[in-house]
């Protein structure tokens, strides 16, 4: 995969993200389950769901929603390792048959012990305008000279 | 204010190891959909400096730790997972051994709009085979009424 590197000296406060959309199916849930070793029944089986108190049925993994914000962070970013912090709180459910926007935002940038740092803020938005999960992240560019 | 055993707060697990398989990386990327080459190619992976296939961020959550003592909380029927932070210090291989253990942080009770929830927070160790930490990680389950 050919990627634009993205140099510290070049990013600003401000600038987004490339945004990653998804469109997640309950096909998709169960791979999750298998990959990840959560079977938690509220991710795949609908009465199970509904009996645990979620009247809509089957609800996404928030970690598979976290995999989606780090995906977009690491399509963005030189390579998986410029990340150095990523944490994400759940606040709506995702379901299948959504769509999720993932996005981010540079909100802070600054050099601390010979890193060049850039914190952002991440969401996963679904088309009905819920944020299903929001965070941040920090992750170290490199730079141009 | 939930009752709960604060003994149990503080005790480490026991670690659990886990050898990273590449099969398991490729198809826990495959499952979020991440098709970044990186993933699924040693020689991909080796061209952008990677020993083999690289871990993806949220790749931590299938190292699940021993079962920590019961909390003995007797509070509502939905258990959902709130959060997830992670801090990331060196890259996981393929053909690493990972450990991982965990231990309870904190338990708190907070109301929200949809009433009183618990929240159970759970930190994570994670080490490589030659005992550097990898990763922490912190999770925030919720249980709700």
């Amino acid at each position: 995969m050919a990627k634009q590197p993205v140099y510290y000296d070049d990013v600003n406060v401000g600038d987004p993200v490339p945004t990653l959309e998804k469109r997640p199916t309950r096909r998709q849930l169960v791979k999750y389950a298998g990959a990840s070793g959560d079977y938690y029944e509220i991710h795949y089986d609908h009465h199970f769901a509904v009996n645990a108190g979620l009247k809509d049925g089957v609800i996404v993994h928030g970690l598979l929603t976290a995999g989606w914000l780090a995906q977009m962070l690491t399509d963005w970013l030189p390579s998986p390792t410029a990340l150095k912090k990523f944490g994400v709180s759940y606040r709506a459910m995702a379901r299948p048959g959504d769509t999720i926007a993932c996005q981010g935002k540079i909100m802070h940038k600054y050099v601390k012990d010979g890193e060049h740092l850039v914190d952002c803020e991440i969401y996963a938005e679904n088309q009905r305008g819920e944020k299903c999960a929001v965070g941040t992240a920090t992750a170290a560019l490199p730079t141009r000279s | 204010m939930v009752e709960f055993d604060r003994s149990v707060l503080g005790v480490e697990s026991s670690p659990i190891s886990y050898e990273v398989e590449k099969g398991a990386i490729r198809k826990f990327a495959e499952a979020i959909g991440d098709e970044d080459p990186m993933y699924y190619d040693e020689q991909a992976a080796q061209a952008l400096g990677f020993k083999s296939l690289v871990a993806p961020p949220t790749f931590l959550c299938t190292f699940r730790a021993q079962e920590l003592p019961d909390l003995k909380i007797q509070f509502g029927r939905v258990r959902l997972n709130g959060g997830n932070e992670y801090e990331y210090f060196q890259p996981i291989y393929a053909g690493d051994t990972i450990s991982v253990t965990a231990k309870y942080a904190d338990v708190a009770e907070r109301t929200g709009r949809t009433g009183s929830m618990v929240f159970i927070i759970t930190e994570l160790t994670y080490r490589n085979q030659r005992g550097e930490v990898v990763a922490i990680g912190r999770n925030t389950g919720i249980m709700r009424e």
